[in-house]
């Protein structure tokens, strides 16, 4: 068979089982729109702004654990792309960026529309290339691929010229789609130094990070909690590793954690970590941080093990195959002193929610939407008190139920993300809690919602203020509120209206858990808006360089 | 480990084989740059048939090494990560043409 280079990238994704594709064309990029208008199997979703295109991809990787694709032209598409790279790279979400590039015979002449995009993407991907022949690309995407779902999952970036797009090559076939590589062999000896500790261990504590959701092993971490008696806390990533309700459930440890969360981690004689990175987040000040606990980490990144705190026993390798080696070492143990020490610390330093009640409150608004809801619903957050309001009180139970900016705090990561949740499994209901300066972020892609029917029920949560910064205003800089409240009210919903949204305003009904059902249950996307109280404050909270321990409020 | 000793801060010698195509040099020097490790010397050339190529790097030895080192085999260019005391006078017999 003939094939152009872009010809050949569009049937090397379908081969890939590529069905769904976020971006935007432009010049450089154009051959591959050309190949992708004839493909029967891959729907192109038209975003508004690149980053939304790569916000979209994130959505579609997170709920289904596979590697997801945006596209963009060059110069400024690619750039566009950056933030949402990024994110990807620091939440460990497979991603398989795809860029035109000027062609090669003007690269490094400052042709119109050409920046390094493979420069600018080193820093932020797993690997990177930049295709300069176009047989290059029949190992190149499959590789793309492999890497971005293999290990430690992570975003790539593959910048194509414009000559490579438009080369003609003859092919016999196509090569094999990718697969995983294989998992690294688990040392059993490590294994079973890791039982013996937890055996020897009084005060154990089982701490997930977003790695054990990567994995799939949830179903195998909570296992190993229940059989050997260990109160579980998690990361802002592991939400959803263990349903919060479980009783063995600490629930999201750190800066924003619950109060029993912290003191009953400052109690822990060991951690047995799984997944996670000791995200300073998370962790607050390293030195005091569980002081007295030893440490067994398990991580399917080398690079992660010692990086912040020294373990006592390092496992490198995939985290469902160590629990499969480990559970069967570890001694069954109900541990019922420490269990009852904990729930103590929790009856004693329980999570304030003050205005619960109040469907027109931060918490009792979260609240209300998770009872209208099942575990089947998908839940996206842009970034800002509301993101922690959600995390905090949000009941959530299932993997991959969370989706929401960890590592790097994208303000505008909300709702693209649920665009990309709702277009990859139609059948589930994907709301997205958002703030008045996050949604103004990437508002354009309510545009985008419309045109693909999204389900998606955005939660505006409007405090007319970037909120978290008006919360460290007001607690640390001496009240001193600046650049944090916007002065103009900004009408929500007509914008929505604008874009063919539809809207349902909290503010102006009789009753809001009426109206909020409504919402909930009306097909396609709209806008749920609601004023919240700007002077509501995200608490507990550990202030920047303190212990965990040292929380205010709450 | 009798790393050369100058001035109380030990230096050592990597060498790591890597893949040779143009990018490679940006990764590895990108990943010293970024995570703030500084790079003494450098030095790069292609070995065997072409396919690979050796880099050279000195460095101080310090607390962070061993997080530079595991971040460099995570390259996806990276073949391997060798460590030497700087008894390897790769560096030293280099040393007349900086005069
Ligand atoms: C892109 C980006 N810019 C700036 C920030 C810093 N920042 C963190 S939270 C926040 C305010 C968010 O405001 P809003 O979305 O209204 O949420 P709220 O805190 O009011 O609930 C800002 C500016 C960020 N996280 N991301
Ligand atoms: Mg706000």
């Amino acid at each position: 068979m003939q094939l152009n280079g872009a010809q050949l990238i569009v049937r090397l994704l379908e081969q890939q089982g590529i069905t769904r594709i976020a971006g935007i064309p432009g010049g450089a990029a154009l051959p591959l729109y050309d190949a992708l208008s004839q493909s029967t199997k891959i729907h192109h979703v038209l975003a508004r702004h690149e980053q939304g295109a790569g916000f979209m991809a994130q959505g579609m990787a997170r709920v289904s654990g596979k590697a997801a694709v945006c596209i963009a032209s060059s110069g400024p598409g690619a750039t566009n792309l950056v933030t949402a790279i990024a994110d990807a790279k620091l939440d460990s979400i497979p991603l398989v960026c795809i860029t035109g590039q000027v062609p090669s015979s003007m690269i490094g002449t400052d042709a119109f529309q050409e920046v390094d995009t493979y420069g600018i993407s080193i820093p932020i991907t797993k690997h990177n290339w930049l295709v300069r022949d176009v047989w290059d690309l029949l190992e190149v995407i499959p590789d793309a691929f492999r890497l971005a779902e293999s290990g430690r999952p992570g975003p790539v970036w593959v910048d194509v010229p414009k000559d490579v797009l438009t080369a003609v090559i003859e092919l016999e076939a196509l090569p094999e789609p990718a697969c995983r590589d294989p998992l690294p062999l688990v040392e059993a000896a490590l294994v079973e130094r890791a039982a013996g500790l937890i055996n020897a261990a009084r005060t154990p504590v089982l701490y997930l990070g977003g790695g054990v959701i990567a994995a799939e092993a949830c179903t195998a971490a909570v296992a190993l909690a229940e059989r050997a008696g260990l109160p579980t806390t998690m990361t802002l990533m592991g939400l959803g590793a263990m349903p919060v309700d479980h009783e063995l459930s600490l629930g999201m440890l750190g800066m924003h954690g619950a109060r029993y969360t912290n003191y009953a981690l400052e109690e822990a004689d060991l951690l047995i970590v799984l997944g996670a990175r000791f995200d300073d987040r998370a962790i607050g000040n390293a030195e005091k941080f569980c002081p007295n606990a030893g440490i067994i980490h398990i991580d399917i990144d080398p690079a992660e093990l010692g990086k912040i705190k020294r373990p006592n026993v390092a496992i490198h390798g995939d985290v469902a195959r160590v629990l499969e080696q480990l559970s069967t070492k570890v001694l069954s143990n109900p541990r019922r002193e420490w269990v009852a020490r904990v729930n103590e610390l929790k009856r004693a330093h329980p999570l304030a929610l003050p205005g619960v009640e109040d469907p027109r409150s931060h918490y009792g608004l979260v609240r209300a939407v998770a009872d209208l809801l099942d575990d089947e619903a998908v839940i996206a957050t842009d970034v800002g008190q509301h993101q922690m309001w959600v995390a905090q009180a949000y009941p959530f139970r299932r993997a991959r139920q969370w989706l929401t900016s960890g590592g790097l705090g994208t303000m505008g990561f909300g709702m693209p993300a649920a665009i990309g949740a709702a277009l990859e499994q139609p059948e589930r209901t994907v709301v997205c809690f958002s703030g008045d300066g996050s949604l103004k972020m990437n508002i354009q892609e309510m545009d985008t919602a419309v045109e693909e029917w999204a389900n998606i029920k955005v939660v505006l949560m409007n405090n007319q203020s970037l909120g978290l910064v008006h919360q460290q205003q007001d607690l640390f800089y001496g009240k001193r509120i600046f650049s944090a409240d916007y002065r103009r009210h900004t009408n929500f919903q007509k914008i929505a209206e604008g874009f063919g949204m539809q809207v349902f305003d909290l503010d102006q009904t009789e009753d809001p858990r009426a109206l909020l059902a409504q919402a909930l249950k009306t097909p396609g996307p709209c806008l749920i808006h609601c004023s919240i109280d700007v002077n509501q404050k995200v608490f507990p909270m550990v202030p920047p360089g303190a212990a965990n321990t040292e929380m205010i409020g709450g | 480990m009798n790393a050369e000793v100058i001035g109380q801060v030990h230096k050592v010698v990597l060498e790591l084989t890597v893949k040779n195509h143009a990018g490679v040099m940006s990764h590895v020097c990108g990943l010293f740059a970024r995570r703030a490790f500084n790079v003494e010397g450098i030095l790069c050339m292609p070995v065997g048939d072409g396919a690979e190529s050796r880099i050279w790097l000195l460095v101080y030895d310090d607390a962070r090494l061993p997080q530079m080192i595991a971040q460099l085999e995570k390259l996806e260019d990276v073949i391997r990560v060798e460590r030497h005391a700087a008894n390897r006078r790769v560096f030293e017999r280099l040393e007349e043409f900086f005069l």
